[in-house]
């Protein structure tokens, strides 16, 4: 029997009629659960966000309405949501795991692994999560790189799922989308408001190929930028450049729904990234709109 | 807020355009301190610009790189200017559209430094 069978039919009317009888209280948190178990995840979702418009400040709920996310594919909401649960308690077990499990899908092992631990310390009696730390482990010694255990059929301290990505969001091979641009496949990456890169890439100064993980981070700028801007009275934002140590970045938003980073060597002055990007996200616009 | 703190900020916001400047702890986006923020909710840029920092960070990290020393929101009707300081924190300065960012963020930088 799968777990998710656990959950009857009799404990969902239950649990809602309580929710109804009682809307402020916290039995949306197991109602949410329960519904997700049993993968009626639109419904799931609304209990969640109900519930978070109540308490906003529930790490809990964040963790629920997360796993949730995660179910149905959004996994950059699903991060946020984690992220949030962290900032409200740095101690979440299940946030620290579900965040854990989004960096392996990622490709950061190191940061996977340092979640994934996190949750195992938090709780140490959850098997699932013992098992996701050694997987990680030895992928990161060079095993095999098994993927942490999947969620569906197993325990519900295990691991959300990995959905496949939604239709029509696959990546779009382009190698010559930036054709003729500086770094036209080293530092010129384009990617869409979900976070999934479009064209070009990046690499990291180890030689590692870097864009996807990279692509899934900038999502949330994009959208905390225009939120920035939006609130603070500034208008719309046009573009958020940042120096470190070894590198300079840029990123501007060629369409109302895709995002442009430019990468280069800290030598290289911002106000030519942005001379730079101009160039690039003409590109972009122009294939854009060829590709529909 | 401690006279070095509020010394520290009225250096950036006598730069010319700038319309408020504050000390934001980087991981709870919370005020620490703020000057000549007129107009301007300082909590909704303390939360934001950490925010928007702190994914920045990430990105970075993932594409192996440091960890942003100065960040530049430019939006139509303005600007927000970050630089991090020690102690978890950052220095930011919300700014008008145009103004000479090679100053401020100079200013930012020594604000960040008197917070050693």
């Amino acid at each position: 029997m799968h777990w998710e069978d656990a959950v009857s039919s009799e404990d969902i009317r239950v649990l809602t009629a309580q929710l109804a009888a009682d809307p402020s209280s916290l039995v949306f948190l197991p109602l949410g659960e329960a519904l997700r178990r049993r993968s009626q995840l639109e419904a799931a979702e609304k209990i969640a966000v109900a519930g978070l418009t109540r308490y906003p400040d529930l790490a809990d709920a964040h963790d629920l309405l997360a796993r949730i996310l995660g179910d149905r594919g959004d996994l950059e909401r699903a991060f946020d949501e984690w992220d949030i649960a962290l900032r409200l308690d740095a101690r979440h077990a299940g946030a620290h795991q579900g965040i854990g499990f989004l960096y392996y899908v990622a490709g950061d092992l190191p940061r996977a692994l340092e979640h994934l631990e996190a949750a195992h310390a938090l709780r140490p009696d959850a098997e699932g999560v013992a098992a996701a730390v050694q997987r990680v482990r030895e992928a990161l010694a060079g095993g095999s790189g098994t993927p942490p255990p999947s969620p569906r059929g197993s325990a519900p301290e295990e691991l959300p799922d990995a959905p496949p990505a939604p239709a029509g969001t696959a990546v779009r091979a382009t190698p010559d989308m930036f054709e003729g641009l500086e770094g036209a496949q080293d530092g010129l990456l384009l990617l869409d408001g979900n976070g999934l890169r479009l064209g070009g890439g990046l690499t990291s100064p180890a030689g590692e190929q870097v864009g996807d993980v990279v692509a899934a981070h900038l999502a949330g700028v994009f959208r905390d930028a225009s939120r920035a801007a939006r609130l603070l009275g500034l208008g719309a934002w046009t573009s958020v450049a940042a120096e470190t140590a070894d590198a300079n970045l840029y990123l501007c938003a060629p369409t109302d729904e895709s995002l442009l980073l430019l990468v280069r060597d800290s030598s290289v002055p911002i106000g030519r990234l942005a001379l730079q990007a101009d160039r690039a996200s003409a590109a972009a616009r122009r294939w854009l709109e060829a590709t529909g | 807020m401690s006279t070095d703190i509020a010394g520290s900020l009225e250096s950036v916001t006598r730069v010319r355009g700038v319309r408020g400047a504050m000390v934001v702890s980087a991981e709870e986006g919370l005020v620490v301190a703020e000057s000549s923020m007129e107009g301007i909710d300082g909590g909704a840029v303390a939360a934001l610009t950490a925010g928007v920092v702190a994914r920045l960070a990430r990105a970075t990290d993932g594409a192996g790189r440091s960890a942003p020393a100065f960040v530049h929101l430019r939006a139509d009707a303005g600007a927000i200017l970050a630089v991090p300081a020690p102690g978890d924190l950052l220095v930011v300065a919300v700014t008008d559209p145009e103004i000479n960012v090679g100053l401020v963020r100079l200013e930012l930088r020594h604000a960040a430094e008197r917070l050693a």
